[in-house]
């Protein structure tokens, strides 16, 4: 639906300045010495994400694969409304521990991401820093019409409305908000999905690196983080 | 409630108090009389806590309009102060002295209706956007839907239904009588 009275033109692009702690400058340390940092630089690795190869054969990456479907281990990061229906799912009444699915304090221990509802802006940031930091192989789903096209956020100024532009998604779960059996038909459909070999959605994110990157800065106003996080 | 009102009269400008229930009312005050109002209200008359304080958008004014609302725990009342502000200039008084939680309302107001607080700690720091370069959300000039639309792609396939049309339509096809 196109806007009754576009009239209105938001602001052509202006840069937003860098914040004061994370500029290059040149800073003296104890002992006396000149040095350059560049705190965005410095603390990064810069290399950019590969291409995760298929094992030499057939049969072995069927196997990898049905390793990886039976180990499905959650960041536990909620956004939006979505994030309520994790809890049920992880006591005894739905146990989604049963199908080998758990959740995990850190990025680094999750292989995946689930975006359980609407992204403002602000939280697409975190977002994709917490993905980027996740080791291959790892999966986004998506929870909620929000994140398939805004969903009664569609007309926000804060919120993005397919996350399909800016990480690469495996699985949706439609409703609003999907009810914790809707959630465990996703988790099964994943481990499908990572069972035929479908799950590229990393592979995915490194081959279209530079269009992924375009489309988060474009909405991401002050990026404030080096280029991939990892 | 009345009584309240009856002693503020004599000494301060108020406007016609609206009231909506008996324990809650509203009044239009002069800015230059709000801190002393606001002051004598919560050291002489009780109400000790600030309940929140926001802004209306009168476009068609060309005003803004501060409401300070200030709530009595031991009498159960609630009181609401509107302030009208002009809306070029957009700046307010800041009574983060009286109530510190002003503080904070006043730094949302700020970010998201473009009324500064001079004075208020941390007022020109970002509140909840980040890197925001528009105009301020709230501002009834800013259009959220063709904002959107200008910055975040939109799937195709999506379709409104009018709720009522649409309702009548799934449950009752054949009504009134003989629609169909
Ligand atoms: S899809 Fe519905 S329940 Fe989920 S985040 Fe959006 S509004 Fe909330």
């Amino acid at each position: 639906m196109k806007d009754v009275d576009d009239k209105f033109l938001k602001n052509p692009d202006t840069e937003v300045p860098l914040r004061e702690e994370l500029r290059p400058r040149k800073v003296t340390t104890p002992d006396g010495q000149e040095i350059d940092i560049d705190p965005l630089r410095d603390y990064f690795c810069e290399a950019k994400p590969k291409v995760h190869p298929k094992a030499y054969s057939k049969i072995v990456e069927d196997f990898y694969n049905w390793a990886r479907a039976n180990s499905l281990w959650i960041l536990g990061f909620g956004t939006g409304c979505g994030a309520i229906e994790m809890r049920p799912l992880m006591t005894p009444r739905f146990d989604a521990y049963r199908y080998g699915i758990q959740w995990r304090p850190t990025p680094r221990q999750a292989n995946l991401l689930v975006i359980s509802g609407y992204l403002s802006v602000k939280t697409l940031k975190r977002a994709i820093r917490a993905y980027e930091q996740m080791p291959q192989p790892k999966y986004v789903m998506g929870l909620g019409s929000c994140t398939i096209n805004g969903g009664m956020y569609w007309d926000s100024y804060n919120t993005i409305k397919r996350l399909d532009d800016y990480l690469p998604v495996d699985m949706y779960v439609a409703g609003c908000m999907p009810r914790p059996e809707a959630l465990l038909h996703g988790f099964m459909e994943l481990k499908r999905v990572i069972k035929e070999g479908k799950g590229e959605g990393a592979n995915l994110y490194a081959e279209n690196f530079d269009q992924y990157k375009a489309n988060q800065k474009a909405v991401i106003r002050d990026w404030d983080m080096p280029d991939y996080n990892w | 409630m009345r009584h309240i009102l009856y002693r503020l009269k004599d000494r301060y400008h108020l406007g016609t108090p609206v009231f909506q229930r008996d324990d809650l009312c509203f009044v239009t005050v002069k800015r230059f009389e709000l801190r002393a109002i606001l002051t004598e209200l919560r050291d002489v008359e009780g109400f000790t806590h600030l309940t929140l304080l926001t802004a209306v958008d009168w476009i068609e004014e060309q005003q803004f309009q501060l409401t300070y609302m200030v709530n009595n725990r031991v009498a159960n009342l609630t009181l609401a102060l509107r302030v009208m502000l002009d809306r070029e200039d957009a700046t307010g008084d800041t009574i983060h002295d009286l109530w510190p939680t002003a503080a904070t309302y006043q730094r949302e107001l700020r970010e998201m209706f473009g009324i500064t607080f001079p004075g208020s700690p941390r007022v020109d720091e970002e509140f909840i956007l980040e890197g925001w370069t528009d105009l301020p959300p709230y501002r009834r000039d800013f259009d959220t839907l063709a904002y959107s639309q200008q910055t975040y792609n939109d799937r195709p396939g999506r379709v409104t239904h009018d709720p009522k049309t649409h309702m009548q339509k799934t449950l009752y096809a054949d009504y009134p009588k003989g629609a169909k």
